[in-house]
């Protein structure tokens, strides 16, 4: 658990959630406290139930049981949708549109007040702006993934939910995605990343969460030895 | 101020599946060529009296509608499989019932397009005689049961968004939950054809598409999120 000392709300609270498919337990009694502010790095193995935690946590998903609140609404709460960015696997943009229609298309969908304006910004952010007009199925992978970037920043969310958001990305995107985590992080923004690229993750992170066949085996702050030895982490607390 | 959202989010919804569809034309083009293919080889297969078109007109126009309709309903979600896409729309502030009110919107434009080109194709071939006055309550009966075979559709989409025989699964599902409203339009069609007034019908068709709507509006969140 997270403790959170001094703040009258968590960023996100999480209580005693399980889910199961069918018969299988993917999570098990998870419970994370999370600071506004904090930058939490969910670590674990393939199948430790990050990207079901983190889908419950965007609303993605229903718990089976316990409860999501965050900033003390629910997780499907459309007040709550409207905080929350989420970087997953896919890059959710429209092949058919292009990069300006992609991220004004969303920027409306979050009610921004001047959804076109807002979107060239964003594409000037991530180095797009050339392009603004350009269909993204036409663009490249690493351009694709920098557009991915863009819309999930858009709306500037106050908890950022991010699913593996290293992998597979070229080194401009990993940039690009790095400077907008850490300007972020200065604004006081809520992070939640699950990875399995530890340092990246490290690195950013202000507290770490492992979790293990669905359940948190370890939760705190960030240490300087994990930084130093990634592998700590997983020989102290994981399964061998 | 929650409805103007409500439509706001909805158009915003349908006007992107509308520009996504009109730069791909995927759904459009195979839709427009089934129904008037079906149209035509069925005009060639037989020669009927003009007595028995009338008979079956109506049935023949409302089948070719709801197969050609299949093909438009299986992309409407189907589209936003590519690359996560829902996944992005679920997590955005838009309520589930926009979302799907502007999903049937767009397929209801889009059928109503596909009918509209095709119905003169039929009138045409089939050598019917149509009055100025036939053609408002010929459009109504096309605007209900369009919106039928639409929001059942669209819902069914959302449901078999995930299967992997989704193609299959969709007209599978759907086409026994249209039956009421298939049949009350085609009497109606084939009464209009018959020179008839409306009958009971056409209260039956608005009975069942505010039923069916209320319906896919409140279970639609289920639907998508479980």
């Amino acid at each position: 658990m997270i403790a959170l000392e001094g703040h009258p709300k968590s960023a996100l609270e999480i209580s005693d959630v399980w889910k199961y498919y069918g018969d299988f337990p993917a999570l098990r009694a998870v419970a994370l406290n999370i600071e506004p502010g904090s930058a939490l790095a969910l670590l674990g193995r393939n199948g430790a139930g990050k990207t079901t935690l983190l889908r419950i946590i965007a609303g993605l998903s229903r718990p089976s049981r316990g409860s999501v609140k965050i900033q003390g609404l629910d997780a499907r709460d459309e007040a709550t949708r409207r905080r929350i960015g989420i970087l997953g696997h896919g890059i959710a943009l429209y092949d058919e549109l292009s990069a300006i229609e992609n991220l004004t298309l969303f920027g409306r969908l979050y009610g921004l007040p001047d959804a076109r304006k807002r979107a060239d910004e964003m594409l000037e952010r991530v180095g797009l702006a050339r392009v603004r007009d350009g269909l993204a199925r036409e663009f490249s992978r690493g351009m694709r993934q920098r557009l991915a970037v863009g819309r999930a920043f858009l709306h500037d969310p106050e908890v950022l939910l991010l699913d593996e958001p290293f992998t597979a990305l070229d080194d401009r995107a990993i940039a690009v995605l790095q400077s907008m985590i850490q300007s972020m992080r200065d604004r006081g923004r809520t992070i939640i990343m699950s990875t399995h690229q530890l340092r990246e993750a490290l690195e950013l992170a202000s507290h770490v969460a492992l979790l293990q066949r669905g359940q948190i085996v370890h939760s705190g702050e960030r240490a300087q030895q994990m930084l130093d030895d990634t592998g700590w982490l997983y020989r102290t607390y994981g399964e061998n | 101020m929650f409805l103007r959202l409500f439509l706001r989010d909805a158009w915003t919804i349908a006007a992107k599946d509308l520009h996504s569809e009109l730069r791909t034309k995927d759904a459009w083009n195979a839709s427009i060529a089934f129904s008037v293919v079906i149209l035509l080889l069925f005009s060639f297969s037989f020669d009927p009296s003009s007595d028995q078109v009338r008979e079956f007109s109506g049935g023949l126009l409302w089948m070719t509608y709801a197969f050609a309709g299949a093909l438009v309903l299986n992309r409407s979600f189907a589209r936003e499989v590519q690359n996560d896409c829902l996944d992005a729309l679920i997590a955005s502030p838009v309520s589930s019932a926009a979302l799907f009110i502007g999903k049937a919107l767009a397929n209801f434009a889009m059928l109503f397009a596909v009918e509209l080109v095709s119905l003169p194709v039929f009138v045409l071939f089939y050598n019917l005689a149509w009055g100025a006055a036939q053609v408002g309550p010929m459009l109504l009966v096309l605007a209900l049961g369009t919106w039928a075979l639409t929001v059942i559709g669209t819902l069914f989409s959302a449901l078999t968004v995930n299967l992997r025989l989704r193609e299959l699964m969709l007209p599978t599902l759907v086409y026994p939950m249209m039956i009421p409203a298939l049949i009350a339009a085609m009497t109606l069609t084939t009464d209009l054809l018959a020179g008839q007034p409306l009958g009971i019908g056409i209260r039956f068709l608005v009975a069942f598409d505010i039923i069916f709507t209320v319906l896919a509006v409140v279970f639609v969140d289920t639907v998508l999120v479980g």
